[in-house]
């Protein structure tokens, strides 16, 4: 299960790094942004979402509060 | 009295008045000061982390790299949101180190984790030697933004004393939690501002974000993406994986980290905080209107883009509120900055020497040093000039050399000795500065690399020359550590 959840962790940096070369263009604008810009703006949003769910499903999260 | 002018002094004496009265019912020992406590929940800790990170520097520098550089400008974005994966695993387990040994600053975590005094002496100096540019940053930034907000009636001169003595003032009485309340009023207006501008101008002068980039796609095709050669694809990955990195470093955000109550008030706290980052947007599309609005601007003068393009378009009261934001943004991280330097010099430093000081002794002396770091750090910010720079250059990457021995005091099997740790940092830091001083980069270190190499970040040559000698001494250190320890067991037998 860890595994699987640090693995999950380097999705947002696949995601926001490794298209580089195939995203670095600026048609089509996408919501009136440049398509580079859209495509960061798109993986910040899912580094919130990947990040959500490993807080779901670490186990860690159940222990760490106390009380 | 113009309205701006009244305006920013409203805000200033709030932040007074907010920081002295954050003390309210607490008794200001060292742990009360420099860590809350550890009290702080998930909002505090989410304004305080917020508070460091976004800087004059990050509000005066995204403008000026969208206005002048463009499409590279993304790097802030992208290395702000990837940082808070890496914060999502590491800060929890530095939280839980810290609590259960009572730690109270970035070098006693070394110390402690690697059982050596004087390595938490080294990291303690290389913390302060990266800090006080950083301050002094926040000040120039502060003497600009609120001199201009105030159509120049407030000298940069006097601004840069007022932060000072304001700072020095709530630090000393509050600590951490004066910053904390600080950062209250400071990310609600910097959230309210940023988005309004960021909004409001590409509309007012272009109707529209499309209309505003096309225009400035039309006079500079290669503007908004990456380019082929310096500011390329290489430049922007190996730039953000090592920024990433040094996030995590700066003594201040340990403090920071410190003052959490628990676990998981920073694994939240990193969900939220990427879509926080989506603010650098709009400051990005504020650099982007000034392009047309306000040309010509070159060099440090960039960093002029978002100032002169509000003042250009609104009224009095609005650019008051816009330096007020920009008084608060320097307060925020310069307080903790002041607060970590002198806690640590007296703690990881003075106590290191001088053994027989008391608690007591320890907290009244890096209260004390407050003001006398502060009158360093405005003596800089007067007569400074180049020097300064360059060690500003330096410090990110100064403090990125700590990060290797962080990150492997966490294996399971200590295989870092403490003189590994200490040969690496020291090696990756005297190259850092000789490749600062000499300007040097990949390209005109090893000139038979191919482009993409030679575009890469400086800064992986050090830290690449920091994990090898880390490896290598503990290898060594490591062996004759053992050998000696046989020789014990073979003499006792």
């Amino acid at each position: 299960m860890k595994i699987k959840l640090i693995a999950l962790s380097f999705v947002p940096f696949i995601g926001m790094l490794g298209f580089l070369p195939w995203v670095n263009k600026v048609e089509p604008f996408v919501l009136g942004m440049p398509f580079l810009f859209f495509w960061f703006v798109l993986w910040v949003a899912l580094t919130s979402g990947v990040l959500a769910i490993l807080y779901k499903f670490d186990p860690a999260t159940r222990e760490g509060d106390p009380k | 009295m113009n309205a701006a002018l009244f305006i920013i002094f409203g805000f200033f004496i709030l932040s007074m008045y907010l920081g002295i009265s954050a003390k309210k019912g607490k008794d200001m020992n060292l742990e009360q000061w420099t860590v809350g406590g550890r009290g702080f929940g998930t909002l505090f800790l989410f304004l305080l982390l917020a508070g460091e990170i976004y800087t004059t520097f990050t509000f005066l520098g995204a403008s000026s790299w969208a206005y002048g550089n463009g499409a590279p400008a993304l790097y802030v974005l992208a290395y702000l949101s990837l940082g808070y994966v890496l914060f999502y695993w590491i800060l929890p387990k530095i939280w839980k180190y810290a609590k259960e040994h009572n730690l109270l600053s970035q070098s006693d975590f070394y110390a402690r984790k690697y059982e050596s005094p004087y390595l938490g002496v080294l990291v303690a100096v290389i913390g302060v030697v990266s800090m006080i540019p950083y301050t002094v940053i926040q000040l120039k930034g502060l003497g600009i933004i609120v001199s201009e907000a105030s159509y120049g009636s407030i000298s940069p001169a006097a601004a840069v004393w007022i932060g000072a003595i304001t700072v020095t003032v709530y630090v000393m009485s509050s600590g951490i939690h004066g910053s904390a309340w600080t950062a209250v009023i400071k990310d609600i207006m910097i959230l309210g501002i940023c988005i309004f501008i960021g909004i409001y101008l590409p509309l007012h002068y272009y109707g529209g974000f499309q209309p505003m980039f096309e225009a400035i796609h039309a006079a500079n095709p290669a503007f908004l993406k990456l380019p082929d050669k310096g500011f390329g694809i290489s430049w922007f990955i190996s730039t953000v994986l090592l920024t990433v990195l040094g996030m995590v470093a700066w003594p201040h955000s340990f403090s920071a980290t410190f003052s959490g109550k628990s676990e998981n008030v920073f694994r939240k706290n990193a969900i939220v905080s990427p879509l926080y980052a989506l603010l650098l947007l709009f400051v990005f599309f504020v650099g982007f209107a000034a392009i047309q609005q306000v040309p010509g601007l070159k060099g440090p003068d960039a960093d002029l883009a978002l100032l002169k393009l509000t003042i250009q378009t609104f009224d009095p009261w609005l650019v008051g509120l816009i330096g007020a934001a920009g008084l608060l943004t320097a307060l925020v991280p310069g307080s903790m900055l002041l607060m970590a330097s002198a806690a640590t010099l007296s703690k990881n430093v003075y106590s290191v020497f001088v053994p027989t000081a008391s608690d007591q002794q320890v907290a009244k002396l890096a209260k004390y040093l407050v003001p006398v770091l502060s009158l360093i750090s405005v003596y800089f910010t007067f007569n400074g000039g180049n020097t300064i720079v360059t060690l500003l250059l330096m410090a990110y990457s100064f403090v990125t050399q700590l990060v290797p021995a962080l990150l492997a005091s966490f294996m399971k099997n200590q295989f870092v000795t403490k003189q590994g740790a200490a040969a690496g940092m020291s090696a990756g830091v005297i190259l850092v500065a000789y490749i600062t001083i000499t300007k040097s980069t990949i390209g005109t270190l090893f000139p038979i690399l191919p482009q993409a190499v030679k575009d890469m970040n400086v800064g992986i040559v050090g830290l690449f020359v920091n994990v090898a000698m880390m490896v290598v001494v503990s290898l060594l250190t490591r062996n004759s550590a053992a050998s000696s320890n046989l020789k014990d067991q073979s003499q006792s037998a």
